[in-house]
């Protein structure tokens, strides 16, 4: 084989795969959506997945955000310092928690959390022949397992990214008021006044379109994981993967949408 | 009735069943034989529609299985799967009532629960263990759960795919006591397959042996013996040397 057709063969065929893998998860989206406008729906399933993905995510959301927050409050500081824009340190982090960091590092605290253990749930109910019982007692393994799941992760997330903008913005605080001699009147004061409602409205919307990738991702390596433990690993990874690198993607893609004008 | 005509069925490169031709009479208990990878799960996943056949006819009384209404032909069957296929998340009346908790037939939780005990009862498990978890029974015990799901809605038609794989003698001739004892009580057509010629003896009016994705024999297990096929004479002494490759 020449160089030249070595090259292109080595280019065209992972495009190929590549573009087969984003049809496959695009129609595994579209078929979850037909699911969603049809009933049943499990309510009971769907409960136990919010109380799952939203509730028994929040110490891991809350401690991010507050140990964030505390971390940029004191960067804010210690550069602004250089031109004496030391005040500006609360209206930063409330903007850049409930902006930027709320939402992506949720996010990705998430995904590590939740499209590990939905791959890894699926997967291994996939190995079993779980879901092959669940089609032979006549229920929909998409409408009974990951109708639930991708609908809780949408409806949670957003509501963890707010928790956890509101924690981060009170790690700032505390280390405002404890360490760099902030009143509190003052910090909350700056806080509120520069906040805007679309930085909220922006952090909520992110919110729900990350826990709809995690949710996603996790599902769909899970649902096609392949035999044996090695398969349940490999679909573990690639969904942790995947939903931490479509996070950041779809991060900067709505961060355009929503602040360039 | 379910009827199989020129069944074809290939993963890739892999061509699992190669033209299968089978008749399973209604109100019977058919066995199918065969080695490791000759097909058996694929085929029985095959007329259930888990995995969609390429080629060829399966039908059920008469009605083409791709055809048919997808609630309604799943709820005549009933299926017991090789590992129990538990669901880890459910207790175990919750696993055996599932199917009735669910659908167009969906009872009342006390009922379903009473009828759960029932079947538990029906295969040797007292009260006891229906709060359990599935991961906290023994093999033999989540086989009998298994068994317990698959006939809870009384269906027409149940598949037992290796039921005695893994199992110690005795439970396996306990299970395969309970699967005949069931099959005889409720009239229902069966459909097992094993290695266990124990479970083919216990188990089977007819039997069919697959080799190389067809079937190479099929009569009723009385002839089984006294047959002159080479393929089953090898399989049912369990002879090394013969027409089948011991290793393949």
């Amino acid at each position: 084989m020449n160089p030249a057709t070595g090259l292109l063969r080595g280019i065209g065929r992972p495009s190929l795969a590549a573009l087969a893998a984003i049809g496959r998860v695009a129609l595994f989206a579209a078929s979850i959506l037909g699911h969603l406008l049809r009933p049943p729906v499990y309510w009971r399933e769907l409960g136990t997945q919010m109380l799952q993905i939203g509730w028994f995510s929040l110490p891991v959301v809350g401690l991010t955000a507050l140990f964030t927050g505390g971390a940029l409050a004191l960067q804010i500081y210690s550069g602004g310092a250089r031109f004496n824009a030391e005040s500006v340190v609360p209206s930063i982090v409330a903007i850049g928690m409930v902006r930027e960091l709320g939402p992506v590092l949720g996010g990705l605290m998430v995904a590590a959390r939740v499209a590990s253990s939905v791959a890894a749930e699926l997967g291994t109910m996939k190995v079993t022949e779980q879901i092959d019982a669940l089609t032979t007692l006549s229920t929909n393994p998409m409408k009974y397992l990951v109708v639930p799941r991708v609908l809780a992760a949408t409806l949670t997330v957003p509501v963890l990214v707010g928790v956890g903008d509101a924690i981060g913005i009170m790690g700032g605080w505390l280390v405002g008021v404890t360490r760099l001699d902030f009143t509190s009147v003052t910090y909350l004061k700056n806080t509120v006044d520069f906040l805007e409602p679309w930085d909220i409205g922006s952090s909520l919307v992110k919110g729900a379109v990350f826990g709809f990738i995690i949710a996603l991702m996790g599902c769909y390596h899970g649902m096609t994981s392949g035999r044996g433990a090695q398969g349940v690993g490999r679909a573990t990874k690639a969904a942790v993967v995947a939903a931490s690198v479509l996070i950041l993607a779809a991060n900067y893609l709505l961060t355009e949408m929503f602040f360039t004008s | 009735m379910i009827t199989l005509s020129g069944v074809t069925k290939s993963f890739t490169t892999n061509h699992v069943l190669r033209g299968v031709d089978l008749t399973l009479a209604s109100g019977k208990s058919m066995v199918i034989i065969g080695g490791s990878g000759t097909g058996k799960s694929v085929l029985l996943k095959c007329i259930l529609g888990l995995v969609p056949h390429d080629s060829g006819s399966i039908t059920l009384d008469g009605q083409d299985v791709r055809r048919a209404e997808r609630d309604a032909f799943l709820a005549r069957f009933g299926m017991l799967f090789q590992g129990g296929a538990l669901f880890d998340s459910l207790r175990v009346w919750e696993n055996v009532a599932f199917r009735l908790m669910r659908g167009a037939t969906r009872r009342p939780k006390d009922e379903a629960r009473a009828i759960a005990l029932e079947k538990l009862r029906r295969v040797g498990l007292g009260p006891q263990v229906a709060d359990l978890y599935p991961g906290e029974l023994s093999g033999g015990m989540q086989k009998r759960v298994g068994l317990a799901r698959a006939i809870a809605a009384e269906p027409e038609i149940i598949f037992f795919d290796e039921p005695t794989t893994g199992l110690d003698p005795i439970m396996a001739g306990v299970i395969n006591d309970l699967i005949r004892e069931i099959v005889v009580e409720m009239g229902a057509t069966a459909m097992t397959i094993t290695h266990d010629m124990s479970s083919v003896r216990a188990i089977a009016d007819d039997v069919a042996m697959l080799h190389d994705g067809r079937i190479k024999w099929t009569g009723p297990v009385s002839e089984m013996d006294a047959c002159t096929d080479p393929y089953v004479q090898q399989f049912i002494h369990g002879r090394a040397t013969g027409p089948i490759n011991a290793i393949r």
